[in-house]
């Protein structure tokens, strides 16, 4: 059983949703992100989003295309990133972590000297914004046979004819966009969102996380309430942005990951 | 045209899109239905007459099209060898190749009920043009463009103004056209229910390299009757620049099938094509990679990161290129090479003391390399050269390279 299906399955046993949350790797630089991310564990995150930078990350908001431009200024790379993954496995064995990024510095290094080296870090899983369905022989099919999750993108404009689609080839969880947006943007609405994910569920019988447009421990906990976890990236950034030390950005992360793992109608 | 389809280079790209390994869908998922919306609806209009009629219409009587075929006597004279035609798209409406496509596209957007209309744009000529035509239809028009290009190209961000565009600069980034297309592609993703992108060039994501290759094509069907008319035969070369690669793919694409024709794409080379990459040449000096919806060759470092490139022509100003014409390359049917920015100026100048003509610094490129080659051909020899755009807007950044000062 893979870490991210373990996972799941203890957070159901204990009856607890998922808190996912977002960092960019090298962002500010090196240093700061390293002690930010092998500390999110500690800070009840229950999966790690490690953020792959990229020049031109056209499904995001400046508050994470601004963290990419610092990343690489620092001179973070995409072997960088996987160096950072395989010391967060050494430290943390147990804890799903995923990349998530945008697909040309993966193929500038080769798909297979990718995968080969992402397995080797112990990396879970892949979200990889610009690779819909679609283009599925790119890195889906040959992510899948080596071994990791390739995690689906549904999205409110995810219509039951197109459910398929994103259903095959699913594995690990599905992440869903709960607005037509940027990341960063507009809040999301419990209300609105959760029939997509009892719709996302049942097409593809994964857990599906939901992101996008979350920023307190409130809104993790109304989202967590009708999805089974809550991702939180741009807020995050967003500290970490305004220069706040590594422990201060992680206590921020704990009341968030508190919100996440409240019962519905507890206070967070 | 030739009847043997199974060896046509005119048949791509293939149901996923692609020319080759290049081209195909890299959009996130909450494009992705809208983007087969699309391709569905292009599918349909493609094969019907009214559409097609409309467009001829408008072509006809809004853009005054057929452009000219113009024999070039002064110009083929100095050079002193091949005879030198020059596709006169720069006296379409709004001054360039850009809404022969724009139209298409604004047609299909009223087809498909949408009401809201966005752009990118480099030198202002496909914004323009976007501006100028979402103001005949009424319908509302944002384009964006680098803050970067906002400023060497003030006259263009006026016009659109005027016609009643929203511009926004885009300071994300370099401030150029590839900055601009990310927040065009940002503004889709969140406005995607009544927003019509309307690329501006042979790249993005499948079906808009062949979508609006097939709406440019009309210069290259043009030139091939104008050229049996005025030669009775067909060209022995023909040359246009690339940014993005839309007017050079309207001229090549009807003579693909033609082995005589001779087929040169010109790239900017900026500074010279080296490794200090101050350059726009995506083919010849970039590699495979992925972006803006599409695979093809891109200017980028050993981490895979876009590099911003460099030209002195806004319109060339882009780290890619169309996936058509990346698969033209790797396969050999048309030749792709770079010219800097000092040899286009001087092309400019060129053109204007032989001709009476001011061409765009993007055509400049072109011309620069019919320059070149030119000379050491036979007097028999016909060139065809896409003056795709005409250089108004670019008289102040030719007076500021020059070292002359004007004042408004």
């Amino acid at each position: 059983m893979t870490r991210i299906a373990e996972t799941f399955g203890r957070l159901g046993r204990e009856g607890r949703k998922a808190f996912v949350a977002y960092v960019m790797a090298g962002d500010p630089d090196p240093e700061t992100a390293r002690e930010i991310v092998l500390g999110l564990p500690g800070a009840g995150v229950d999966i790690v989003e490690l953020g792959v930078p990229f020049t031109d990350p056209m499904a995001d908001g400046p508050t994470i295309q601004l963290a990419g431009q610092r990343a690489l200024a620092a001179g973070q790379t995409l072997r960088g990133t996987l160096d950072l993954a395989a010391e967060f496995r050494r430290a943390h064995p147990d804890v799903p972590l995923v990349l998530m990024g945008y697909y040309n510095p993966i193929f500038s290094m080769g798909v297979e000297a990718f995968l080969g080296a992402a397995r080797e870090a112990g990396v879970d899983g892949l979200i990889v914004v610009d690779l819909p369905p679609e283009e599925d022989e790119e890195l889906a099919l040959p992510a899948r046979a080596a071994g990791l999750d390739f995690i689906r993108l549904a999205t409110p404009t995810t219509d039951d004819r197109r459910l398929p689609a994103v259903a095959a080839n699913a594995s690990g969880f599905v992440y869903y966009v709960s607005i037509t947006g940027i990341t960063g943007a507009a809040a999301a609405d419990p209300e609105a969102v959760a029939p997509d994910v009892a719709r996302i569920r049942a097409a593809t019988g994964l857990p599906v996380v939901v992101g996008f447009g979350i920023r307190t421990p409130e809104a993790a906990r109304a989202i967590a309430a009708v999805a089974d976890g809550a991702v939180v990236g741009s807020a995050i950034v967003s500290e970490v942005a305004q220069g706040r030390p590594p422990a201060e950005v992680l206590r921020f992360v704990a009341d968030l990951a508190r919100g996440a793992h409240a019962e519905a109608g507890e206070a967070a | 045209m030739p009847e043997d389809r199974v060896n046509s280079y005119r048949t791509g790209p293939d149901e996923r899109g692609r020319f080759g390994q290049f081209g195909g869908r890299f959009v996130s998922e909450t494009l992705m239905p809208l983007i087969l919306d699309l391709e569905a609806e292009w599918e349909r209009a493609k094969e019907d007459p009214a559409f097609w009629a409309e467009m001829d219409d408008l072509w006809t009587h809004y853009v005054g099209r057929p452009s000219p075929l113009y024999f070039a006597p002064r110009l083929t004279e100095r050079l002193g060898g091949a005879k030198i035609y020059l596709k006169r798209d720069e006296l379409n409406h709004t001054g360039a190749h850009k809404i022969n496509n724009v139209l298409g596209q604004i047609l299909l957007a009223r087809r498909m009920g949408k009401t809201r209309i966005i752009a990118e744009t480099g030198a202002g000529q496909h914004g323009v043009a976007t501006a100028t035509v979402c103001a005949k239809f009424g319908l509302q028009c944002v384009v964006y463009m680098g803050a970067h290009d906002v400023e060497r190209q003030a006259p263009n961000v006026f016009r659109m103004r005027l016609l009643g565009a929203t511009v926004i600069p885009v300071t994300s980034g370099r401030g150029t056209l590839k900055d601009a297309m990310n927040d065009a592609l940002r503004d889709w993703v969140t406005n995607v229910r009544d927003t019509f992108y309307c690329i501006g060039t042979v790249a993005g994501p499948h079906p808009y390299p062949a979508m609006v290759r097939d709406f440019q094509s009309i210069i290259g069907r043009e030139v091939r009757w104008q050229m049996e008319q005025a030669e009775g035969r067909l060209p022995d070369t023909i040359v246009a620049a690339i940014g993005g690669g839309s007017n050079a793919m309207g001229l090549f694409h009807p003579f693909l099938d033609d082995p005589s024709v001779r087929i040169i794409g010109v790239e900017a080379g900026g500074k010279g094509v080296d490794d200090r990459m101050e350059h726009c040449a995506s083919l010849t000096g970039g590699r495979p990679g992925v972006l803006h919806g599409n695979k093809t060759y891109l200017l980028q470092d050993a981490d895979g990161q876009i590099l911003e490139g460099y030209s002195i022509s806004a319109g060339l100003d882009y780290p890619g290129i169309g996936p058509e014409h990346a698969w033209l390359r790797d396969i050999g049917r048309a030749e792709y090479v770079a010219i800097t920015d000092a040899e286009a100026l001087e092309a400019f100048q060129v053109l204007c003391a032989t001709e009476g003509i001011i061409p765009a610094l993007e055509p400049s490129h072109a011309l620069a390399h019919v320059m070149k080659i030119a000379p050491g051909l036979p007097a028999d020899h016909l060139i065809v050269m896409n003056l795709c755009g005409r250089g108004d807007k670019d008289i102040f950044t030719v007076a500021k390279a020059l070292g002359v000062e004007v004042r408004t």
